[in-house]
C-alpha cells in the first residue's frame, strides 16, 4: 500500500499540469493584466463564430449553432455549480428548472399569449425561481443522497407533467416562440478557410444584430453576454458573505448552524439562485429553437449537466464552465465517430474521473486540501523529496490570505 | 516578471493574428462556394448535393436507417441510369433530438451546394427546423413526419410523401366496422404521433369505444393498461404508438389473458415488433398509410441494404427519387427543385405523389398488414 | 380520478403491482448493498441488470428452448437462463468495481466523481450492448456470432411461450403460474441474501465495512475483498430479476436499464437506502402504488404518481420507510 502512495503523490501535480500551470500563471499576474487578458479572451470568443478557425470549428454541423448549445450548456453549468458546487447539494433534476424556463418563455409568447420575448424573460425567471424555492421549502430537509432523488424526482415530474398536458402543448409542443428584437448595425463576414489560408468570405455574412433563425450567431452573442453577466455576478456572490456561509454548510451543516448560520435559508437560497440562471439557459434556449417539446428535457440532459460541473471541477465557476465546454463541444466536434460517440463519451467520463478525480480545473480549496492530504502522507511516510515542497505551499497559503484581504478592501 | 510574458506573448500573439486577418484577401462575392445555383456550373448540367436530415443513431436510429437506405437504393439506381450525374447525398444525423438538429440545419442552409432535403424523420424536428428551410427556400420531402399541423405553418418548402394521422384514423374506423368490431379500446403512447392518432381513432370510432388508457414510451411493464382492457371487456384493441413498446404490449396482453384483436398503425409496422412479441403477434393487424414493398423493390431493397426493407424504407426511396428526377430535370437551384417538387405529378412506389398547397400528398390510401406467423404480410388497401 | 374503476379492478391492480414491485425490489438491493457499504450510487447497476436480461435471452437460444418447449423442460431451461443471467450480471458487477470504482477508491476520489465514473460505466455498457452488431463487424465475427448481434438497437424477445395458466383466482382474478414464480423467487432470493449478511462470516464482514471502513480494516477485515462481495451478490441479484424480468415483460433492449435502474433505486430510496429489508418493502410499495396509482389517474401519470409518493414518504420519514441501516444502524 505505502509503496503505491509513494509513488503516486509526486506523479499528482503534473496530471493536468496545463490548466493548474495557466491558472497559478494568472493568478500571479498583476491584476490590470489579468483584466486584460480577460477582456481579450472574451473578444476572441465573440469573434469565434465568424474566425471559424479550422481546428476547433465543427465539421458536418454549424458551428455557430454548437457554439450557442455550448454557451447554454456553460450557463447551466454555471447555474448548477452553485447548488453542487457551492452549497454541496446533489441536485439530478436541474433540467426542470430549464425546462420551466423554457416553457414559461413558450406560453407566454406563443402558446396562450403573444408577449414579445424580452418581456416573458424576466416573468420566466421568477417563474423559475419561484420554483426553486417551492421545490426546495419541502426536500432541503432531506440530506445527501436522498436529495439526489428527489430531485431526479423532480426533473421527471416536470417532463412527464408537459408531455401529459394539453394546456402545455403536450408530447407536439410549442412552436413558434418569436426571437429577440433586432438591431440591425452592420454586416460581418465569416471567415472561410476551405483553401488553406484564411479568407475573408462576404458571400457568408452575419448581421450584427439581427436574431433570425438562419443564422445562430446572434443568438450565440447574446448567450455568451449572459454568460458573461452571470460568472461577474457569481464571484460577486462567491465572495460575499453568502458564499461563504455555502462554503460552511457543505463542509460540515451542524457546525454551520451551530456557529448562527442560517444554513437552511442559504441553501433555499443556493436552490432559488440555481434555478434562476437555469431559467435563464431555458429561455435562451427555446428562443434560439423556436420551438420546444418535452423531448427536450429529459433525464439523461440533467446527467450530462451534473457530469459537466463535476467534470469540470465542482466550486469552481472556470472548472464548471470548461465541463459544460466539454460535454456539449466534443460530441458535436467529433461527430466524425458516429454511432461510436456515446461510447466514447461514456468512456472519456470513466477516464477523467479515474485520472483527474479533483476534476479539470478543481477550487483552489480543493487543490490545497489534497496538496495538504500529500504532505501530511509524505511527512508519514518521510519521502525528503516532499518536505521540501511544504515550504512553497505554505509561501502559497499566506498569499491567497492576502489577496482575499484585498478583495474585501 | 515570467507571468506576464507570457501574457504579453500572448497578447503579441493576438494582434499579430489580428493584423495576418487584416491582411489577408477576400472571396470576393462570388468566387469560391459561389452562391445558389452557380455552384454546379463546373459539373455539367447535371449535379447536386442532397441532404438527409434525421436519426442514424440513438433509440430512433433504426427508423433513420430505413429511410437513408432507401434513399440511397434510389441514388444507385439514379447513377446507374444517368452516369454523368454528380449526385450525392450528404447523411445529417440528428438522433431524432430537436435540439441537435438546429445547428445542423443552419449548417444545410449555409451550404449552397444542398439543393434538396429527404427529411426531417420526425414531427419533433420538422416544426423545430421548418422555419428555417421555408426562410431559406430549401425544398424538404419528409418520408415519415406525420404530425398534421406541421403543414399549416404556411412553409412553402414542406412536403410529405406520407398521410399524416388524421388520414389514417377514418381508415382504422372503416376496417373496424368492416370487420364488424362491438367494442374497441385504443390504447396511446403520449408521444406526439400516438396521441395524435390515438385521439384521431377514438373520434373516428365514436360509440364503438369502450375504454382509452395512455402509456409512455420507455415504459416497459404495461400491467395496469392490461388490467383496464380486460376490465373494459373489449373485442379490439388499437394501440397509436411505436413498435418497441407495441412488442410488448402485445405480449402482456396475451400473457395476462386477452384474446381479442390487436391492431396498431405505422409506428408498429416493423421487423422489430414480431421479433420483441413472438408468438403473441401473431393475429394482428397494422395499419399504415403506405403501400407495401412489391416483390421487385424488396430484392433490390434488400441487395442494397443488406436487409429486408422497413418501416418508410419505400418513402425514403420516393422522397429521395422525387428530388432526383428533378435533378436530371434541369433543377440544379433551391428555387427551380422547389417549383419541381411543387409542380410533381408521378407515380412513386408508395402510391401517386402530388403535393396540395400545403405539402400533403394528395393521394391517401391506407393499408392493412395481417401479422401471421411470426411475419408481417402484405398489405391491402382499406376500402 | 377513477376510484369505482380501482375498487372493482382492485386486486388485478395490486397482483400486477406486487409482481412488478418484486422485480424492483431485487434490482434495489444491489443498490442498497453497494450504497451500505461505499456509501455511492452505483449508477451502473441498471446495465448490470440489463445484461441479464440479454443473457437470458440468449442462453434460451443456446439451449433451443422456443414456443414448443413445454412442462418441465420449460421449468428446466428458465432455470438454466436464470443460472446463467445471474453469472452474467454478477461478472458485469465485478468487472465495473474492477473497472470504474476501485481505482477512485485508491486514489480517495471525492464520492460525486465516483458517481459521474458510475454514469461513464452505465453509458459505455449500454452502448456496448446497443453497439454488439458493428463491434462484431469491426472484428469480423460478425458471421460467426449471427443472430446474437444482429439488430443490436432492437428489442429481443423472450424465445419460449408467454401464456401462462391460471392457478386459482381472488376475487374474480386469476393469478397465473407466472406472478407465483416471480414473487417466490424473488422473496426466496431476498431472504437468502439477508441471512447471509446476517449469519455467515462475510456477512459480518460487510457489515462491518459498512459501519466503519477504517477501524474494520484495522480489525483485519480485508475490504477490498468485502466490496468485491457486495458487488458480486447485488449482481446475482440483479440477474435473477433480469429473468424474472423477462418473464413480466416479454423482451429487453440495450437501453431497458435505465428506466428500470431509477426506478428501483427509488425503492432503494423509499425502503431506506442501505437497508436490505427496505429495499423488499420499497420494491413492493412502490409496484403497488404505481399500478394503483396508474388505475387512478391513468397510465401516463404513472411515474408521477411514484416520485409524488416518495416526496411525500420522504418528507415525513426523511431516512425511508425503514431507516437507513445495513445489519445495524450507521452511524
Amino acid at each position: 500500500m505505502s509503496g503505491t502512495t509513494t509513488a503516486g503523490a509526486p506523479r499528482a501535480p503534473r496530471r493536468g499540469a496545463l490548466l493548474d500551470g495557466v491558472r497559478a500563471r494568472l493568478r500571479k499576474t498583476p491584476r490590470w493584466a489579468q483584466f486584460l487578458f480577460m477582456t481579450a479572451l472574451a473578444l476572441l470568443c465573440y469573434l469565434l463564430p465568424l474566425l471559424e478557425l479550422p481546428i476547433i470549428s465543427t465539421p458536418g454541423t454549424d458551428f455557430g449553432g454548437v457554439l450557442f448549445t455550448v454557451a447554454v450548456y456553460v450557463l447551466v453549468a454555471v447555474g448548477l455549480n452553485i447548488v453542487v458546487g457551492y452549497a454541496g447539494l446533489l441536485d439530478l433534476g436541474y433540467v426542470g428548472f430549464y425546462a420551466i424556463g423554457a416553457y414559461t418563455v413558450g406560453v407566454l409568447t406563443s402558446q396562450h399569449a403573444t408577449w414579445p420575448w424580452l418581456l416573458s424573460l424576466p416573468v420566466a425567471l421568477g417563474v423559475t425561481m419561484l420554483s426553486g424555492v417551492l421545490l426546495g421549502w419541502p426536500t432541503l430537509r432531506v440530506r445527501g443522497d436522498y436529495l439526489a432523488i428527489v430531485t431526479l424526482g423532480f426533473g421527471e415530474i416536470v417532463r412527464l407533467t408537459l408531455i401529459n398536458t394539453e394546456w402545455l402543448g403536450a408530447a407536439p409542443g410549442i412552436s413558434s416562440i418569436p426571437a429577440p428584437p433586432s438591431l440591425p448595425l452592420i454586416e460581418l463576414p465569416h471567415l472561410d478557410w476551405s483553401t488553406g489560408v484564411p479568407l475573408v468570405d462576404f458571400s457568408d455574412t452575419t448581421t450584427f444584430i439581427q436574431f433570425t433563425v438562419t443564422d445562430p450567431v446572434p443568438f450565440y452573442w447574446l448567450a455568451l453576454t449572459l454568460v458573461i453577466l452571470v460568472l461577474l455576478a457569481d464571484k460577486r456572490i462567491k465572495n460575499s458573505r453568502v458564499g461563504r456561509s455555502w462554503e460552511a454548510t457543505r463542509e460540515d451543516e451542524d457546525a454551520a448552524e451551530l456557529m448562527g448560520v442560517p444554513t437552511f435559508r442559504f441553501k433555499l437560497l443556493a436552490f432559488a439562485l440555481g434555478a434562476f440562471v437555469g431559467g435563464i439557459a431555458g429561455s435562451l434556449f427555446a428562443t434560439r429553437q423556436t420551438f420546444i417539446n418535452p423531448e427536450s428535457f429529459t433525464l439523461l440532459i440533467s446527467i450530462l449537466f451534473l457530469s459537466a460541473v463535476v467534470l469540470g471541477g465542482q466550486g469552481n465557476r472556470w472548472g464548471a464552465v470548461i465541463g459544460a465546454i466539454v460535454v456539449a463541444y466534443l460530441p458535436e466536434r467529433f461527430r466524425g465517430f458516429e454511432q461510436w460517440r456515446v461510447l466514447v463519451f461514456g468512456i472519456a467520463l470513466m477516464l477523467l474521473a479515474i485520472y483527474r478525480p479533483q476534476g479539470l480545473l478543481p477550487p483552489r480549496r480543493t487543490i490545497r486540501a489534497q496538496q495538504m492530504r500529500e504532505t501530511e502522507e509524505s511527512l508519514e511516510t518521510a519521502d525528503p523529496t516532499l518536505v521540501g515542497r511544504v515550504a512553497t505551499e505554505d509561501g502559497d497559503v499566506g498569499r491567497d490570505a492576502q489577496e482575499k484581504g484585498e478583495d474585501r478592501g | 516578471m515570467t507571468r506576464s510574458t507570457t501574457i504579453w506573448r500572448t497578447a503579441g500573439l493576438l494582434t499579430a493574428a489580428g493584423l495576418a486577418l487584416a491582411a489577408c484577401g477576400t472571396t470576393g462575392g462570388d468566387g469560391g462556394n459561389g452562391d445558389g445555383g452557380d455552384g454546379g456550373d463546373g459539373g455539367g448540367d447535371c449535379a447536386g448535393v442532397l441532404a438527409y436530415v434525421g436519426p442514424l443513431t440513438g433509440p430512433a436510429a433504426n427508423l433513420g436507417i430505413n429511410i437513408v437506405n432507401g434513399s440511397k437504393l434510389a441514388l444507385e439506381q439514379f447513377q446507374e441510369a444517368n452516369p454523368d450525374c454528380e449526385v450525392t447525398i450528404e447523411e445529417f444525423d440528428t438522433q431524432g433530438d430537436p435540439a441537435q438538429a438546429s445547428p445542423l440545419v443552419s449548417e444545410i442552409v449555409g451550404n449552397d451546394d444542398i439543393i434538396g432535403v429527404i427529411g426531417p424523420t420526425f414531427s419533433g424536428e420538422t416544426a423545430a427546423t421548418g422555419p428555417v428551410f421555408a426562410e431559406a427556400g430549401l425544398v424538404t420531402v419528409s418520408p415519415s413526419a406525420t404530425n398534421p399541423d406541421l403543414a399549416l405553418n404556411g412553409w412553402d418548402t414542406f412536403h410529405r410523401i406520407i398521410g399524416n394521422d388524421d388520414t389514417q384514423a377514418p381508415a382504422v374506423a372503416t376496417y373496424l366496422t368492416g370487420i364488424d368490431a362491438q367494442s374497441v379500446f385504443v390504447i396511446d403512447d403520449a408521444s406526439e404521433y400516438g396521441a395524435g392518432l390515438g385521439a384521431g381513432v377514438v373520434e373516428a370510432l365514436g360509440d364503438l369505444v369502450v375504454g382509452t388508457e395512455t402509456i409512455q414510451v420507455g415504459d416497459t411493464d404495461f400491467g395496469p393498461a392490461v388490467t383496464a382492457v380486460n376490465a373494459s371487456g373489449a373485442e379490439a384493441i388499437y394501440f397509436a404508438g411505436y413498435y418497441a413498446e407495441a412488442g410488448l404490449l402485445v405480449s402482456q396482453l396475451r400473457s395476462g389473458g386477452y384474446d381479442g384483436l390487436f391492431m396498431s398503425g405505422d409506428g408498429t409496422l416493423d421487423p422489430g415488433f414480431v421479433e420483441a412479441a413472438g408468438a403473441a403477434a401473431d393475429g394482428s393487424v397494422l395499419t399504415c398509410p403506405c403501400a407495401p414493398a412489391d416483390d421487385e423493390f424488396a430484392a433490390a431493397y434488400e441487395e442494397s441494404a443488406g436487409q429486408a426493407p422497413g418501416t418508410y424504407s419505400t418513402e425514403g426511396y420516393d422522397a429521395a427519387n422525387i428530388l432526383l428526377q428533378g435533378i436530371v430535370d434541369g433543377n440544379l437551384d433551391r428555387a427551380s427543385l422547389l417549383e419541381w417538387v411543387n409542380n410533381y405529378d408521378a407515380d412513386g412506389v408508395t402510391k401517386h405523389i402530388q403535393f396540395d398547397e400545403t405539402g400533403e400528398v394528395a393521394e391517401v390510401v391506407v393499408y392493412a398488414y395481417p401479422v401471421e406467423s411470426g411475419e408481417i404480410l402484405l398489405g391491402e388497401p382499406i376500402e | 380520478m377513477q376510484f369505482q374503476y380501482v375498487l372493482d379492478n382492485f386486486v388485478s391492480l395490486f397482483v400486477g403491482g406486487l409482481v412488478f414491485g418484486a422485480v424492483y425490489a431485487l434490482v434495489a438491493l444491489g443498490y442498497t448493498m453497494v450504497y451500505g457499504v461505499l456509501q455511492l450510487i452505483n449508477f451502473a447497476h441498471s446495465e448490470v441488470f440489463m445484461f441479464g436480461t440479454f443473457a437470458t435471452v440468449w442462453a434460451l437460444w443456446l439451449i433451443g428452448a422456443d414456443t414448443s418447449t413445454m412442462g418441465v423442460a420449460l421449468v428446466l431451461s428458465l432455470a438454466f437462463a436464470m443460472v446463467v443471467s445471474m453469472v452474467t450480471s454478477g461478472g458485469v458487477a465485478l468487472l465495473l468495481e474492477r473497472v470504474a470504482y476501485r481505482p477512485l477508491l485508491k486514489r480517495g476520489a471525492p464520492r460525486l466523481v465516483a458517481l459521474i465514473s458510475a454514469i461513464g460505466a452505465s453509458f459505455v455498457l449500454s452502448e456496448a450492448m446497443g453497439l454488439r452488431g458493428a463491434i462484431a463487424s469491426a472484428l469480423g465475427l460478425e458471421s460467426v456470432l449471427g443472430r446474437y448481434v444482429a439488430r443490436s438497437r432492437e428489442n429481443l424477445g423472450l424465445p419460449t411461450d408467454r401464456t401462462f395458466t391460471v392457478q386459482f383466482e381472488i376475487f374474480g382474478y386469476g393469478v397465473t403460474n407466472r406472478d407465483i414464480i416471480i414473487v417466490v423467487a424473488a422473496v426466496l432470493m431476498m431472504v437468502l441474501a439477508d441471512q447471509f449478511i446476517r449469519r455467515t462470516r462475510t456477512g459480518r464482514g460487510i457489515r462491518a465495512v459498512a459501519q466503519d471502513p477504517e477501524t474494520s480494516s484495522l480489525m483485519g477485515v480485508n475490504s477490498t475483498r468485502v466490496i468485491q462481495i457486495t458487488f458480486l451478490i447485488g449482481g446475482l441479484l440483479a440477474g435473477a430479476a433480469a429473468t424474472l424480468y423477462m418473464l413480466q415483460v416479454g423482451a429487453t433492449r440495450y437501453n431497458a436499464g435505465f428506466i428500470l435502474g431509477v426506478k428501483a433505486f427509488t425503492a432503494a430510496v423509499l425502503g431506506g437506502i442501505g437497508n436490505l429489508r427496505g429495499a423488499l418493502l420499497g420494491g413492493f410499495v412502490l409496484g403497488i402504488a404505481e399500478s394503483l396509482g396508474a388505475g387512478l389517474f391513468g397510465g401516463e401519470w404513472r411515474s408521477v404518481v411514484a416520485f409524488v409518493l416518495l416526496v411525500l414518504i420522504l418528507l415525513f420519514r426523511p431516512t425511508g420507510l425503514l431507516g437507513e441501516s445495513l445489519g445495524k444502524a450507521r452511524a
